[in-house]
């Protein structure tokens, strides 16, 4: 495949400045100075990825900026980072978030500031680098990498349950990746090679496919998280402090979708088409199940929490449509959600900020107390249901009409998903917006100050910009979308070939 | 002597003449302070020395011990573990005050004999520097001060000694029976006079039961049992000793032995796959029941002698790499996690997990200290621990060991959540309040060389995988493949 190497070592910059940018929080002994100096680095970091975008090029389904150095010689082993239409946007989305998730935390964590700051910029630079390696033990390094600092999120700053959830989510996460280690090296002993790129361009045997297929879909399903995978996802959303709330719902769960996309459909064609039904099946089943799930909870962060298996059914759904459509719906949906669910989730923190509850049925009736927040409340729900107009809407449109292509009988099954997701959102903004006005605590309660406007209106933007004109961020994915679908299918036709 | 012959003995000598020095010392009454100083010199004297013999090469004393790259970089090593160890066993605050010059004799002197061990090619040296490596650990077992009520440093000394006699009369069996079978003891020339007999009953038990010594320094499931003890029975300081740079030594004169029944040898390989098995799931299956920190540890580093083994089962160099670079990493580690120990523990007592409690608090580079050697071995990236696995799995997988390779990686996410529960007492866990822990200048210097020692070499370890390649690359070779001018026959 070809590589088109950048002059400058951009991606290695945005990896590893975050990196730097902890040593020096590390040095800091000032709470304040702490939060400042975090909110620079990665607003520089977000700005410096902004590059990326520009100088990238769509024509092309190649990986772009490009570097490549021989990391361990003895294992063949490369330091290789590059991006292409699908990582492109999940790094950008990653780097606009991290700034959001320093301002979500800016008054929420006044414990351990230092420490705090310092496991954020870490995961920054073990969440790009995921999004950017090319070689199959750099990935792996950074995917597990990032289990120590968020974890420790998880764990030092969460709630009651906090150490229950956070060693729930680190063991759940390891054992996933028991086997997709073992297929990393059967891979390279088969290949010669732990580069993704080369690892694309062979042709491998149908049996070692599958098994190779379902190692890797192992870990990716536990991250995503697929049902019946998905235990660990309601456990940690709810004890996270916010800013891990919302690094777990935009960026780490987009690891798993974006493994399937980066690794199963290309490396494993024949083994993706052949376990795509059941693949379709666990979506249907998870969207279903998500959404009926959210619907039972009172408790505002698991009601998302539950929504996000819903909305990453989608994604599934539409990555193993295996057509255009359904792909590009369904990395536009990992955006949407990392965008939508993100807010959401940010949101969410600050009523608990206020009222130092998540209860349903005691936040209701802010609408007349905080109008402002009610209304970002009420676009981001408004989103999440896929309201027309909204972002989420495009993208499950999208996977929706793939889909329907791919299986009518899935589409079927899952449209009532959909009106479940309606029926959960609506009951929250009724509850939160025009609920019970006798609550005794609301009427002191302070509307958003500037700060918190600032964390939420990036992402309003955001929710219309897709919702209204996604051409900006479907025209970047477009080649690569195609590219992995001529991947998909002639190496399947190849290997079923070679079956009979 | 030649000066090329002192030269390529050099670290040796440095650490003789060291406990000459410390004998002279021990003399003396109340000179704890200047053994440690004394001690302390020559273990900074050994690194140099290493290093700068570190290219050398040649045979010395009558083909029986040899100097090649293998040796000279596994010298260097162990005098740096020696440094690490020496610094931690600063204090010493658990053995009484009138035998500390002695403590760090034998220190020095178990140490010399594992600088030794490395180099022997010949059966007979190897017993004689395997018996000076274990003799005074023996010792230091029980120096420890009677805890209140208990003798456990007895109980752990007393099953240390007998399982280390009986573990060396079975290895000394099999050693006989080798040189039954070939008529000589020393390694280069039994090779070749080994491999027409090689299938022969007697030659695959005499290479097994010859092992055994080995397993038991190493800790391998069954001849563990000694390993939680003594651990727990002796002295912290001397535990961090037990735990690390034996188990070096002993992979080190492992290579040489196992690379006898190489390049194919059913019968061993399966032997040595059961063993690491049980080893691993024994390990770590009872390290999730532990709550005293150093028992805790024990049963880990039978887990980790398991993964250690897997670099042997593929008989070929890959793994022996492997296997050596993970239990160079593996020494880092633990060292790491016993340093914690000293030092949270002032009087010397055993550290129960929940005495971990806020140590975030107490002291933050112990608590990084503590992530970091934790992390490592329970195998996660960036760190050594991690690079270490994955190298031991490629060269297992290369010889198509997918079950052993599952199997292992199956026990590295059983290990995950005990070395996590020591994460969650130290850093998750509301504790109650205790004093803060501060520092001398020594234990910092300890701790930013161990994290440097771990990350470095999981983040960077393309030249010291090399140095190791190109090492476990010549153990063994014929003799004729050394420098003739270096052949220092007139060493006597």
């Amino acid at each position: 495949m070809l590589l088109l190497p950048s002059s400058f070592p951009i991606l290695s910059l945005l990896i590893f400045s975050p990196l730097l940018g902890a040593v020096g929080a590390a040095l800091l002994n000032n709470d304040r100075w702490l939060r400042w100096w975090s909110l620079g680095v990665t607003l520089v970091i977000a700005v410096l990825s902004l590059e990326l975008y520009l100088g990238f090029d769509p024509g092309t389904a190649a990986f772009q900026f490009t570097e490549q150095t021989p990391w361990v010689p003895a294992l063949h082993i490369n330091y290789a980072v590059g991006v292409d239409g699908i990582s492109l946007l999940l790094v950008l989305l990653t780097t606009l978030v991290m700034p959001l998730t320093v301002l979500a935390s800016w008054r929420y964590i006044t414990r351990r500031v230092k420490e705090f700051m310092v496991c954020l910029l870490i995961m920054e630079t073990a969440m790009v680098g995921v999004f950017c390696a090319l070689d199959l033990v750099l990935f792996f390094v950074f995917w597990e990498a990032m289990l120590i600092p968020m974890s420790l999120l998880i764990g030092v700053w969460g709630g009651p349950r906090r150490i229950y959830a956070s060693l729930k989510f680190f063991v759940y996460t390891m054992a996933g990746s028991v086997l997709l280690l073992v297929a990393m090296i059967a891979l390279y002993l088969q290949a010669g090679s732990f580069s993704i790129p080369v690892l694309m361009g062979r042709a491998y045997a149908p049996g070692f496919q599958c098994w190779v297929f379902l190692a890797f879909a192992l870990s990716f399903a536990i991250k995503v998280p697929m049902v019946p995978f998905h235990t660990w996802l309601p456990a940690a959303h709810v004890e996270a402090p916010t800013a891990g709330s919302v690094l777990l719902a935009s960026v780490l769960l987009k690891m798993g979708t974006y493994g399937f996309l980066r690794f199963c459909l290309p490396i494993t064609p024949y083994a993706t088409q052949v376990l795509m039904p059941y693949m379709l099946g666990l979506s249907v089943a998870a969207i279903l199940y998500g959404g009926f799930a959210a619907l039972a909870q009172s408790d505002l962060k698991k009601l998302v929490a539950y929504s996000s298996v819903g909305h990453m059914g989608f994604a599934t759904l539409g990555i193993f449509a295996l057509n255009s459509q359904g792909i590009e719906g369904a990395t536009l949906q990992m955006i949407n959600h990392g965008v939508t669910t993100g807010a959401l989730f940010i949101a969410v923190g600050m009523l608990y900020e206020r009222l130092h509850t998540r209860d349903l049925h005691q936040a209701s009736g802010l609408g007349r107390a905080m109008p402002v927040f009610t209304t970002f409340l009420g676009v981001f729900a408004l989103s999440s249901l896929a309201f027309p107009g909204t972002n989420s809407f495009i993208g499950e449109f999208l996977v929706l009409t793939g889909g329907f292509a791919r299986s009518k009988w899935m589409i079927v099954c899952a449209v009532p998903g959909v009106v479940v997701a309606a029926a959960y959102m609506l009951r929250v903004l009724q509850k939160v917006a025009w609920g019970g006005l006798d609550n005794p605590t609301h009427p002191g309660l302070k509307d958003l100050e500037p700060r918190e406007v600032l964390t939420l209106a990036p992402l309003l933007v955001f929710v219309f910009w897709i919702g209204l004109h996604p051409e900006p961020f479907t025209r970047v994915m477009h080649a690569s979308v195609q590219h992995l679908l001529t991947q998909v299918t002639q190496s399947a036709a190849y290997a079923s070939a070679s079956l009979r | 002597m030649t000066v090329a012959t002192l030269q390529a003995f050099l670290p040796e000598l440095v650490l003789l003449l060291g406990a000459l020095g410390l004998f002279v010392v021990c003399l003396g009454e109340g000179r704890g302070r200047r053994a440690r100083a004394v001690a302390s010199g020559v273990a900074l004297l050994a690194v140099g020395a290493s290093a700068v013999s570190l290219t050398q090469s040649g045979v010395l004393f009558d083909g029986t011990y040899r100097v090649d790259a293998f040796s000279q970089l596994l010298k260097v090593v162990l005098a740096f573990g020696y440094l690490l160890v020496m610094l931690v066993s600063r204090r010493l605050p658990a053995i009484r005050g009138e035998i500390q010059p002695e403590y760090y004799l034998l220190l020095d002197l178990s140490v010399s004999g594992l600088v030794m061990l490395v180099s022997c090619v010949d059966l007979i040296t190897l017993v004689v520097a395997l018996e000076l490596a274990a003799f005074p650990l023996y010792l230091m077992v029980p120096m420890r001060l009677e805890a209140h009520g208990q003798k456990s440093q007895m109980e752990g000394a007393i099953k240390y000694v007998m399982f280390g006699i009986a573990a060396n009369g079975v290895m000394l069996f099999g050693m006989s029976y080798l040189f039954g079978l070939t008529g000589t003891t020393s390694l280069p020339l039994l090779f070749p006079r080994l491999q027409p007999l090689m299938h022969s009953p007697l030659a695959l038990v005499g290479l097994a039961m010859t092992f055994c010594g080995l397993y038991y320094k190493l800790a391998v499931f069954p001849f563990h049992f000694w390993t939680p003890d003594v651990y727990q029975g002796a002295a912290n300081e001397t535990a961090s000793l037990i735990a690390s740079l034996p188990k070096v030594g002993a992979v080190a004169v492992l290579i040489r032995l196992v690379s006898l029944s190489a390049p194919d040898n059913p019968p061993l390989v399966l032997f040595m796959t059961v063993l690491a098995c049980a080893s691993m799931f024994y390990g770590n299956l009872i390290a999730l029941q532990q709550t005293d920190f150093k028992r805790l540890l024990g049963f880990s580093g039978i887990a980790h002698a398991g993964y250690a083994l897997i670099g042997f089962v593929t008989l070929d160099r890959a793994g022996y790499s492997a296997a050596l670079y993970y239990i160079v990493g593996y020494a880092f580690m633990v060292l790491a996690c016993f340093t914690v120990i000293c030092h949270v523990a002032p009087d010397g007592e055993n550290l129960s997990l929940e005495q971990l409690g806020g140590l975030h608090r107490r002291s933050p580079l112990l608590a990084l200290t503590l992530l970091v050697g934790v992390f490592a071995l329970a195998g996660i990236p960036p760190f050594v621990g991690f690079m270490g696995k994955f190298n031991l799995l490629v060269a297992a997988l290369g010889r198509g060991h997918l079950w052993l390779v599952i199997i292992a990686m199956v026990n590295a996410a059983i290990g995950v959540y005990y070395y996590l529960s020591v994460v969650r007492e130290a850093c998750l866990r509301e504790a109650p309040e205790r004093a803060p822990i501060v520092l001398p200048w020594s234990s910092r210097l300890l701790c930013v060389l161990l994290i440097a020692a771990i990350v470095v070499l999981g983040v960077a370890p393309g030249r010291f995988l090399d140095s190791v390649a190109t090492s476990v690359a010549c153990v063994n070779a014929a003799p004729s493949m050394a420098p003739a001018a270096l052949v220092a026959g007139g060493a006597r």
